[in-house]
């Protein structure tokens, strides 16, 4: 008796479920596209000048690269940051693991120069306006597990609309 | 006719739960637990001649990804600092402004750096862990461990032990 009165009742709402179905799928869609796929971020802040805008940037970022390994020297990145987990922060890799690292300690003070090699499993990432950034000058290499996702396309401001391309450094 | 109408409404259906499985687990999963590290709150007994047969499984759940907050004691999945297709089971035992003793009865003391933690497996003689490699980025954690699913006489919470005598009282 049951099983017919639950069975008469779903045909009857047949309509509706799909509906709920398809609404479900779709929030699932969304929900790994975000988390697996692809990204907006949210740029601002003055470390990426002159690439990036000191105003807010919207960008593009693909989470499938990092995930297979392939970031390589010269890309824009977001990285979870090492010193505040709650924080991601863009910028961009100078060297992967292996490479060895020049760089200027603190540019608003002295040229005094150091040189690293990076660790296995570990990036170097710098922001592209070395006066003003927090980065591996201040924290390090950084593992390669914190990346988030390559930052591939600009959508805002439409002035600057467009692909980012890959940039070695001098 | 019937029997492509039949397929494509199988294979919907398998597409529909597959998408709900795959947002699930961005938020709990069921993993395994591998080696001795952990002993002996999983994998007590070590079984080189069954291996994988005999690993316990464990819950993970991904919500404290959300804010980054931590205890004392929690154990948690993280990728390796120096391979981040690695994944690590330990303990957390410092977090950031502790002071940890490098080891057991040794007067060397660190400080857990801003946005780090101290990890360590329960078995000490077994593990790889913070004694090793140093502080781990919380950023690179993944998930809290919080019950044991499998074997069956072994189901149960993970419970939040905290080792006093690690920390040094300055």
């Amino acid at each position: 008796m049951g099983v017919s009165r639950l069975r008469e009742f779903i045909t009857k709402n047949k309509e509706v479920f799909n509906q709920a179905s398809f609404v479900a799928q779709l929030i699932c869609i969304l929900h790994l596209n975000k988390t697996h796929i692809s990204t907006v971020v949210l740029s601002h802040g003055p470390s990426m000048l002159p690439t990036l805008n000191i105003t807010p940037d919207l960008l593009l970022a693909e989470r499938l690269s990092p995930r297979l390994g392939k970031v390589g020297t010269g890309d824009i990145v977001i990285v979870r940051s090492p010193v505040a987990p709650r924080k991601v922060v863009t910028k961009r890799v100078i060297g992967v693991e292996g490479d060895s690292v020049t760089y200027v300690v603190d540019p608003n003070t002295s040229d005094r120069c150091e040189t690293i090699v990076v660790p296995k499993g570990h990036i170097w990432v710098q922001g592209d306006n070395i006066y003003a950034s927090t980065d591996s000058r201040r924290f390090g290499p950084v593992p390669y597990g914190l990346l988030e996702g390559r930052v591939f396309f600009r959508i805002w401001p439409p002035k600057d609309f467009g692909p980012l391309e890959r940039k070695l450094h001098k | 006719m019937g029997t492509r109408k039949f397929l494509w409404d199988v294979a919907k259906k398998y597409f529909t739960v597959g998408l709900i499985t795959f947002t699930i687990s961005d938020y709990a999963s069921v993993i395994h637990v591998r080696g001795a590290s952990m002993t002996p709150t999983f994998n007590p007994e070590t079984n080189t001649t069954f291996g994988s047969l005999t690993d316990d499984m464990v819950l993970v759940e991904k919500f404290c990804l959300t804010n980054y907050k931590f205890s004392r004691g929690d154990v948690v999945v993280f990728s390796s600092p120096s391979n981040y297709k690695e994944k690590h089971i330990k303990r957390i035992i410092g977090l950031p402004g502790d002071w940890i003793g490098e080891a057991p009865y040794s007067y060397d003391a660190i400080k857990v750096p801003e946005g780090h933690c101290w990890v360590e497996g329960d078995n000490p003689a077994f593990s790889l862990d913070s004694r090793a490699y140093g502080p781990v980025p919380l950023g690179l954690v993944r998930g809290r461990v919080t019950h044991i699913v499998w074997p069956p006489q072994r189901i149960g919470d993970v419970n939040r032990i905290f080792p006093q005598d690690r920390l040094s009282p300055n």
